[in-house]
């Protein structure tokens, strides 16, 4: 098994597409700390909205590394997606379309292995990708910006969280965006089965994420109850709870806590069951996959 | 017959001397706050405003007179109230002329207090009015009530120990008027997280913030670089 | 001579079609077994079904005396094979290639032997160029070290002379001829064309629409003596005893409702001769077409090419 998710690390790193993914990220995130750099004071006054009127802010102190993370995760976030897709919707389909596939397929390693091996390759690409993010995100962010408290903004209001109790936070925060990327490249990964060609999966993963984070975002009862329960996009921003600090009745928040965990958990578990059923089904559609010769097709 | 006569007269006199009896315990609070020229005092800050959810920070407050204050977190980030420049009562007794009115005793605790208004001169400043409540006895300020043009009311309740003697308290809580904090629309998703949210219906509308300031140690007239209060 | 594969009654039903037709043969150790029919008369359903790429609907597959279901991996080990278009990496280099499937197939056979791979190929100087600038013919030649990259035991190859020009498809046939009389692998090699298997193939089957028409010998199938002669006679019976007591006895084929001779067709008139003077009533004499004949009445007959590519 290793050595066969070594051949998978091997070719996927050999194309040229995934490097593709990590300098479009490093691009981003220049971009945005560039911004920020030049105008952090103006979007922190931006963010803080109406609250500079009662209070007084040191806007160059919230202006700083984590909390320049904190932003370009929120943006970022929802488009690794796409990043993972590309690579993972490709690792099968890619194959069928080269011709290479059925070749794999007459090697003497089960085809469950073959899924597997590849699902596995996937993995390290995306914490590839994910500790590419922290790195330039966090580490660089860091380095530019120093290091202070971070201000989280939700819509029902602000939370500070002491510069010492946040670090962790982040290597959950990475932690979770592992899995939830790990959910849209298993579907990557299922719809690469069934498919002969790269781009049907690529276009039909960030579909799907696409259509179901409307779902999940739509305020319509219908959806909220219905369906959203069920949507993995309804768990995929579980990341943030990390940042949401437990507070004493009077809103003083607890170092070290989390607000909300059994949400984070709930989140957790309903992830790992998706992949656990998208992996299942990509090596039972696998496992049955006839290799026609051209004449039947 | 002519006891009561002096005993109504007593009374008829009394808003006089009250009066004069008022302006000099104003003047004694006064010289006692204005034994200090400066001071940099350690202590935490705890800040209790609905939308606000921060720690306990420790902080430092610099003061030099005649009305320089800064509450700074050295270590962190802070939001500290506009107003919060009141906590010092030298901003308040000093800060040009006044007319101090007599409004009477009160209790804050079990302490009786004298209430004195002071009403600005000059229409200009900020300050509308403000209501002191002076422990006689200590003559150091135990509460006040500031009006404000621009930044609402506030409220100021001072706590005191070691420090009294320089009319300077050891806990401060500062209640002010907050507005309601909206996030700008569309920069992020929340996560849903299964904690309840706000209805919409339910706004923070003008309420009530508060910051409690609990001192450990002051450092009194050890001069201050103006620098610090930029 | 031991067996290296047996097929036995295999079929496949494609939804309607059925593309292999209860087909069984045998090829022994050593052989170079050609594997001869039209386009689309099921060869390359069987010899995917003999990659496992496709699940056979009945019928048993055995290679190396185990069963191919119940021994995959381990005999896949000793299995190469190009199916009918190299596979390959086209992002990769030559050397990249050679390499992942050495590994997939168990082995790790480092830098010298994998470049003495490529030798033999004549691709040892572009070694580390990308496929994508390969013509067909070095695609095809890289397919083959892929194949052999491993030292498999039994090599298949799916018309591996499509698309080669002539001196490609003459380095394939001596490429071919190498490892069988060299090396002493056991080669299955399908074809669509007659002449390509009788040079190389010391044994052949011919299939026509997913049923087997002959299986043999190639020399003794295509052995232009070994033609077969009809003869139509008032009493058959009679006729064949009549022969029974002449030289021809030996050539007189078993009785299957007709009289038939295995000889030349200029031994014909000596034949009729004979019968003649025997007394036999000849109504005709029809020499049959010769297997050569018969495959070739496959192939170029019109209205008879199946409408599919193989």
């Amino acid at each position: 098994m290793w050595n066969l998710l070594q051949i998978e690390l091997f070719k996927i790193f050999k194309k040229p597409r995934t490097y593709l993914a990590f300098a479009i990220i490093a691009a981003f995130i220049f971009l945005i700390q560039l911004g920020l750099y030049v105008n952090g004071r103006d979007w922190m006054m931006f963010m803080l909205g109406s609250l500079g009127e009662t209070m007084n802010i040191e806007y160059d102190k919230l202006v700083n590394g984590y909390a320049v993370c904190y932003f370009v995760l929120n943006l970022l976030l929802v488009h690794v997606p796409i990043l993972v897709a590309l690579v993972a919707g490709d690792v099968v389909s890619g194959e069928a379309s080269m011709g290479t596939l059925r070749l794999l397929a007459s090697k003497p390693v089960s085809r469950t292995q073959i899924i597997l091996a590849k699902y596995a390759a996937i993995a390290v690409y995306v914490f590839a990708l994910l500790l590419w993010i922290a790195v330039i995100s966090l580490a660089v962010s860091i380095a530019v910006f120093g290091r202070n408290d971070l201000v989280v903004a939700k819509t029902t209001g602000l939370q500070l969280i002491e510069s010492g109790d946040v670090l962790w936070r982040y290597f959950c925060a990475f932690g979770f965006a592992f899995i939830a990327m790990m959910v849209v490249a298993a579907i990557s990964l299922l719809l690469s089965t069934l498919s002969e060609n790269s781009i049907g999966p690529i276009v039909a993963t960030v579909g799907i994420i696409i259509v179901c984070t409307l779902i999940s975002e739509m305020e319509i009862p219908l959806y909220q109850q219905y369906i959203k329960p069920y949507l993995f996009t309804t768990y995929m921003l579980g990341w943030k709870g990390f940042f949401y600090i437990g507070s004493t009745a009077d809103g003083e928040t607890i170092k070290g806590s989390i607000q909300y965990l059994p949400g984070i958990v709930k989140s957790l578990a309903a992830l790992l069951l998706y992949i656990a059923a998208l992996v299942a089904a990509s090596v039972y559609i696998f496992r049955k996959k006839i290799f026609y010769p051209k004449i039947i097709l | 017959m002519k006891t009561i006569m002096l005993i109504l007269a007593g009374f008829q006199f009394s808003p006089i001397t009250q009066a004069q009896d008022i302006q000099l315990l104003v003047q004694k609070v006064k010289e006692k706050i204005n034994l200090v020229n400066d001071y940099d005092a350690k202590g935490t800050m705890k800040t209790n405003v609905t939308f606000l959810k921060v720690p306990v920070a420790a902080v430092n407050v610099y003061f030099k007179k005649p009305n320089l204050l800064k509450i700074k977190n050295e270590k962190g980030i802070s939001f500290i109230p506009k107003g919060a420049v009141n906590i010092n009562m030298n901003n308040v007794l000093n800060s040009g002329n006044y007319s101090v009115l007599d409004a009477g005793n009160d209790k804050i605790g079990n302490t009786a207090v004298r209430v004195v208004k002071l009403l600005p001169e000059a229409d200009t400043g900020d300050v509308i009015l403000s209501t002191l409540y002076i422990d006689a006895v200590n003559q150091v300020i135990l509460k006040t009530k500031t009006t404000t043009r621009d930044n609402g009311t506030y409220e100021l309740e001072m706590s005191y120990g070691k420090y009294i003697a320089y009319g300077l308290p050891d806990k401060i809580i500062f209640t002010f008027n907050t507005k309601d904090y909206k996030m700008p629309k569309g920069v992020t998703f929340d996560f849903d997280d299964g904690t309840k949210k706000r209805t919409g219906g339910e706004k923070l509308k003008n309420q009530k913030g508060k910051m409690e300031i609990s001192m450990s140690s002051y450092s009194i007239n050890k001069g201050i670089a103006d620098s610090v209060f930029k | 001579m031991s067996t290296i594969i047996n097929v036995s009654n295999l079929s496949k039903q494609f939804n309607e079609v059925t593309a292999v037709n209860d087909l069984s043969f045998t090829v022994h150790a050593g052989d170079v077994y050609g594997f001869l029919g039209q386009n689309g008369a099921g060869k390359s359903t069987t010899i995917r079904m003999l990659l496992t790429l496709v699940k056979p609907s009945t019928g048993t597959i055995e290679i190396f005396d185990k069963n191919l279901f119940t021994h995959r991996n381990e005999i896949l080990q000793q299995v190469g094979a190009v199916i009918e278009k190299p596979d390959l990496y086209k992002y990769l280099s030559a050397y990249d290639n050679l390499a992942i499937f050495a590994k997939m197939s168990g082995m790790d056979p480092g830098r010298t032997l994998l470049m003495e791979q490529l030798r033999m190929v004549g691709l040892a100087e572009r070694a580390s160029s990308k496929v994508k600038t390969f013509s067909q013919g070095m695609k095809q030649r890289l397919g083959i070290a892929v194949a052999l990259v491993h030292d498999p035991k039994l090599i298949i190859l799916d018309e591996p002379t499509n698309g080669l020009d002539p001196q490609g498809i003459a380095d394939m046939r001596n490429l071919v001829l190498h490892l069988s009389r060299e090396m002493g692998k056991t080669i299955l090699v399908s074809s669509h064309l007659l002449s390509e298997i009788e040079l190389v193939a010391n044994r052949m089957l011919i299939i026509h629409k997913g049923k087997k028409i002959v299986e043999g010998n190639v020399a003794e199938l295509l052995d232009p003596s070994k033609s077969l002669v009809q003869i139509e006679t008032g009493n058959d019976t009679d006729a064949r005893e009549k022969l029974m007591q002449t030289k021809w006895a030996a050539r007189l084929q078993p009785d299957n409702g007709c009289l038939q001779l295995k000889m030349n067709k200029d031994e014909v008139p000596l034949l009729i001769s004979d019968l003649v003077s025997a007394q036999v009533q000849i109504l005709s004499v029809d020499p049959m077409h010769s297997l050569e004949d018969y495959f070739l009445s496959l192939t170029t007959k019109p209205g008879h090419v199946e409408p599919v590519a193989d």
